[in-house]
């Protein structure tokens, strides 16, 4: 199957400090998942780049919810596609490092 | 850093944790429920496609020592009796619970249905619709949790360590992932319900978070696992074309329901020449599935991403989507019509019948800590029956928590000391130099790769030689844990999580080159038959920093000929 590029603009940073934009060229086979970019760019560029997820595919634990193009998504299920894709946190929860926010029920923190 | 105190403590909150922390709480119990991500979204349970296996006998009429009957068959003689017995007879308690509780298992002419699951010798297995049982599940307990006051649920946490004070567990140490900020968790029993090994392999169906923590966890404490050659792929893994926003075991239901062929490169439907013929049925059990497919792939007639085909192109439309309704949708917007075209499937790591070695008390030989789950070994012998999983989490849950929460009530304090966390915590503590370290996302990659390439189904001497020795490199190069990055630091969590895959990946490595006959879900090519002289139970344990393996004659069921 040919391989195609997608240029992931990705948002980074920690609260506190101004935020950055870094951009990967990520290659691709159609059908491919924003998550499986995403975790390319991990074991192949930056390991530092911190996303979270846990269910990898089924949709299942919602922990993957960034912002893509300005709206809220999974990124399990928004497919790479050719050309420039704008990756964020989501921008209604706290930030913690780069795509990964405060989601879990405020109940269930250790700290409030 | 963080200090936390409880009577008992369940890491875990899978279906299994969340059982034993309602349990625990039920009994008087105050209760801390820790998981690494999100309360009741991680782990095996939430995803779970279909079968519950409990004799009920509303389908037909069943007793639960018929389950136990086809448990112990699955198991090809290892399973711990007394265990698979304790699975099979609360059962019917667990689900009638769940059932109370709302969980919406699917009901046909006023009673429960029940399917007719591989290995089963009759319809056994409740389910929820539309390939919903682990989402409902999930739901269902998550609800009843919020109800107890008793229990306080924290996620984001990493437990690194237990806590061990002359013997005996008196708590653990771990990570606030959000904070970077160390937490010590002070408790009078500790219930490790932290799931599977699937992480370990790069096919799986697992979620991420199920990188044999807990087996780490207990070895490191002093416990014992056991069986931990025993691997289960699940046959029919989803393979191609790729599908995003479903589970890769999605097809099992489908094959319960309509049946489906499996089909090689050619055509043709191939069980046949493995010992079971398949006839339009759902009976191939997965030890043998996965064989057949494997064999089938090694033969030149896989299909062209590497599995076979599952084609349910003979099934007509209208009866694809009055079983499966929505999922058809689902499916399309994939590119997938069932009508016209056969998907790719392949073997995926799906279970682990090993695991942590407990009493029928679910506790462990270190005192006050148990486990409970997946993360316990034995029920289940050398191969898992099909719906015994979620059924384990309910039964081996709700026994872990009321005997955790007994124990506790019998001790005036945890017996905490001070010196024994400090060790517990050293790890966390010599934090090295950022630049030293390797790319911790490239290694995980590369030891999944490792462990499917010559840890999988099929294994020879050489192989499993070759991925010892790699791990054992892969652990020097691992190095000291690196500088602590404040936040959700991932490559401090990667290398975490190394620490313990590495471990346990040494632990399937070692136990299976050990074993030199095929059985179950361990199949060596260099040893094919199944010998009597190997109805034995492997255990592993750790002592001065090296495994040591020690095998122990497979128990009897009672009333089994000598």
């Amino acid at each position: 199957m040919t391989t195609k590029t997608a240029r992931l603009h990705i948002q980074r940073g920690t609260p506190g400090a101004p935020a950055r934009t870094e951009i990967f060229e990520v290659p691709f086979t159609p059908g491919q998942s924003l998550l499986d970019g995403l975790r390319w760019i991990r074991a192949t560029q930056d390991p530092g780049l911190a996303i979270r997820f846990s269910c990898i595919n089924a949709n299942a634990c919602k922990e993957c919810m960034i912002e893509l193009e300005g709206k809220a998504a999974y990124a399990c299920t928004e497919r790479l596609r050719e050309g420039d894709m704008h990756v964020a946190p989501l921008s209604n929860k706290a930030l913690v490092h780069d795509l990964i926010t405060e989601i879990a029920p405020r109940d269930e923190r250790l700290l409030d | 850093m963080i200090r936390l105190e409880s009577d008992v403590l369940v890491i875990g909150a899978g279906g299994a944790g969340i059982y034993a922390a309602i349990a625990a709480a039920r009994d008087g119990c105050q209760v801390h429920l820790i998981d690494r991500s999100l309360i009741g979204r991680g782990g095996a349970t939430v995803m779970a496609q279909m079968t519950v296996a409990v004799a009920l006998g509303e389908q037909c009429p069943d007793h639960w020592e018929h389950h136990l009957a086809d448990t112990l068959a699955a198991g090809r003689g290892l399973c711990d009796p007394a265990l698979a017995q304790l699975l099979c007879e609360n059962a019917p308690a667990r689900i009638r619970e769940m059932d109370a509780w709302k969980v919406g298992w699917a009901r046909e002419d006023g009673h429960l249905k029940q399917v007719h699951a591989p290995g089963h010798d009759r319809a056994r297995c409740v389910y929820v619709d539309f390939l919903n049982t682990g989402p409902a599940v999930s739901r269902t307990l998550r609800a009843r949790l919020n109800r107890i006051d008793g229990i306080r649920r924290i996620g984001d946490v990493l437990i690194t360590d237990i806590v061990v004070n002359q013997g005996e567990a008196v708590g653990a140490v771990g990570l606030h992932l959000l904070s970077g900020e160390a937490v010590a968790l002070e408790a009078k029993s500790v219930v490790i319900a932290t799931g599977g090994l699937t992480r370990l392999y790069r096919r799986n169906s697992g979620s991420l978070n199920m990188g044999g923590d807990g087996y780490a966890l207990a070895l490191r404490a002093g416990a014992e696992l056991v069986d931990m050659e025993f691997v289960q792929f699940f046959p029919i893994g989803h393979l191609a074309p790729r599908m995003i926003g479903m589970d890769p075991i999605m097809w099992d239901p489908f094959r319960y329901k309509l049946g489906g062929r499996l089909l090689n490169a050619k055509g043709e439907e191939f069980a046949d020449r493995y010992g079971q013929a398949e006839s339009g049925n759902y009976v191939l059990t997965r030890d043998v599935a996965t064989y057949a497919i494997f064999k089938e792939i090694e033969a030149g007639r896989g299909s062209p991403a590497g599995g076979a085909y599952l084609s349910f192109m003979h099934v007509p439309e209208a009866e694809l989507r009055k079983a499966f309704g929505p999922v058809i949708d689902r499916l399309a917007k994939n590119g997938i019509d069932l009508a016209k075209m056969p998907v790719e499937v392949a073997p995926i790591a799906h279970y682990h019948m090993g695991g942590v070695r407990v009493d029928s008390a679910m506790q462990t030989r270190v005192p006050s800590l148990y486990a409970a789950g997946e993360a316990v070994g034995g029920a289940n012998g050398a191969n898992r029956l099909s719906g015994n999983g979620i059924t384990e989490a309910f039964v081996f849950g709700e026994r872990a928590g009321s005997a955790a929460a007994a124990h506790a009530k019998a001790r005036k304090s945890s017996g905490w000391h001070e010196a024994a966390a400090a060790r517990a915590l050293e790890q966390l503590g010599t934090r090295g130099k950022a630049a030293a370290v390797p790319n911790t996302a490239a290694l995980l990659v590369e030891l999944q790769a490792l462990m499917s390439d010559n840890a999988g189904p099929f294994r020879t001497e050489a192989k499993l030689r070759a991925a010892l020795e790699r791990l054992q490199q892969m652990q020097q190069e691992l190095g000291p844990l690196p500088a602590a990055g404040a936040h959700y630091d991932m490559v401090g969590l990667d290398w975490l999580d190394l620490r313990n895959m590495l471990l346990v990946a040494q632990c399937v490595v070692r136990a299976a080159i050990e074993r030199k006959e095929s059985r179950g879900a361990h199949q060596r090519e260099d040893f094919p038959g199944m010998l009597p002289e190997w109805d034995l139970n492997q255990r592993l344990s750790w002592r001065d920093g090296e495994l040591s393996l020690t095998r122990a004659p497979a128990a009897r069921p009672a009333g089994a000929a000598p």
